[in-house]
């Protein structure tokens, strides 16, 4: 009785230092998320199956400089939901001109702020719907895909063309 | 020699551990910062006070009318800002236009879902959300808790803990938002 409390207090003691140092790693450095739902297929689940989500590995040092480029994938909180995180793709950066296809507007990106949009021609939850967003909500840029081994490597940057206007 | 490689191994667990502590305590507990600037007058000291802010409100929705909270900026993500929180999600906010002008010139704002709506106590001299709209309540990050007694942060050993702290830490230098009279005035 006595040795296996031993051990479980052992074991507890090995997980907390696990998650003292996990924690600021996760925090600054990577760590692995599940992607949910196809606003961004093909890049990520291009299948519905909701069984098998991607998971991609997030890098957090670009959050030192805030110095993203067009083409990121990004991952944010969302700007109706704070407890609602988002992945989504940088299309424009501050002072760009982003244009929409399908209305005949074409928004001023603010300064601070970045244009996201899902690779999904479907409307989602970006910056169709709320408009630019604060660069300050991003929490850390999606650089490989480490789930299903078919499909890992790294996240390409890519912007769509025709979708900025030569300022 | 495995001694040796083990000892320095202990001495880097040692330091591994000590700092998640700090960074766990720096980012998810309570924060020391300091805050100077002239936007939150008479709140907040023009050279510098210490604060100290926790980080647990903001995180359970906690954060109400009234409060002082650290925010990121908008405008300039590398910058933190503090600020009062004058309207939640759904207020209805009025606010003075031109408070060096005039008095009556109100406008009345309705603020967003998942947004607040943060302004200076010195509206005077204070870059808030009159300048850049209300701000989605995610890039809230620290509800303040306490203010130094003494203030003027002209104490070199309060600014040097600071400095450390948020150097360590991961830069949590508050600076309370500038804006020249002239710069006003000249609108």
């Amino acid at each position: 009785m006595a040795a296996a409390r031993e051990v479980l207090v052992s074991a507890a003691k090995k997980f907390f230092v696990l998650g003292l140092i996990g924690v600021p790693i996760t925090d600054r450095f990577a760590s692995v998320v599940p992607v949910r739902g196809r606003s961004m297929s093909p890049t990520f689940n291009p299948e519905t199956n909701p069984l098998f989500d991607d998971r991609v590995m997030v890098e957090k040092l670009c959050l030192r400089r805030y110095n993203f480029s067009r083409g990121d994938v990004v991952v944010f909180r969302s700007p109706v939901d704070h407890k609602e995180k988002l992945v989504k793709r940088i299309i424009g950066l501050p002072g760009d001109w982003v244009g929409t296809p399908h209305t005949y507007d074409v928004v001023k990106v603010p300064e601070g702020h970045c244009w996201v949009e899902g690779d999904n021609e479907i409307p989602s939850m970006d910056s169709r719907s709320f408009g630019p967003i604060p660069l300050g909500l991003a929490s850390g840029r999606v650089v490989r895909i480490v789930w299903p081994p078919q499909r890992m490597g790294e996240v390409e940057r890519k912007v769509p063309e025709g979708r900025l206007c030569p300022s | 020699m495995w001694s040796i490689i083990r000892e320095a191994f202990d001495k880097t667990l040692l330091v591994a551990k000590a700092y998640g502590i700090l960074h766990i305590t720096n980012s998810y507990l309570c924060t020391v910062a300091l805050a100077y600037g002239p936007s939150m007058i008479p709140t907040i000291n023009l050279t510098g006070d210490l604060i100290l802010a926790e980080r647990i409100s903001p995180r359970i929705g906690k954060v109400g009318v009234g409060d002082i909270v650290i925010v990121r900026s908008p405008v300039v993500p590398r910058r933190v800002v503090t600020k009062r929180v004058v309207g939640m999600e759904g207020d209805q906010v009025t606010y003075l236009l031109d408070p060096h002008n005039s008095d009556e010139v109100h406008s009345i704002v309705v603020v967003p879902r998942g947004h607040v709506w943060i302004q200076g106590d010195n509206i005077y001299n204070s870059k808030d959300s009159r300048d850049f709209g209300p701000v989605p309540y995610a890039l809230v990050e620290a509800k303040l808790l306490w203010r130094s007694f003494v203030r003027g942060a002209s104490i070199p050993v309060c600014k040097f803990a600071c400095d450390w702290s948020s150097g360590m830490c991961g830069r949590l230098k508050i600076l309370v938002q500038c804006n020249t009279y002239q710069d006003r005035r000249g609108k």
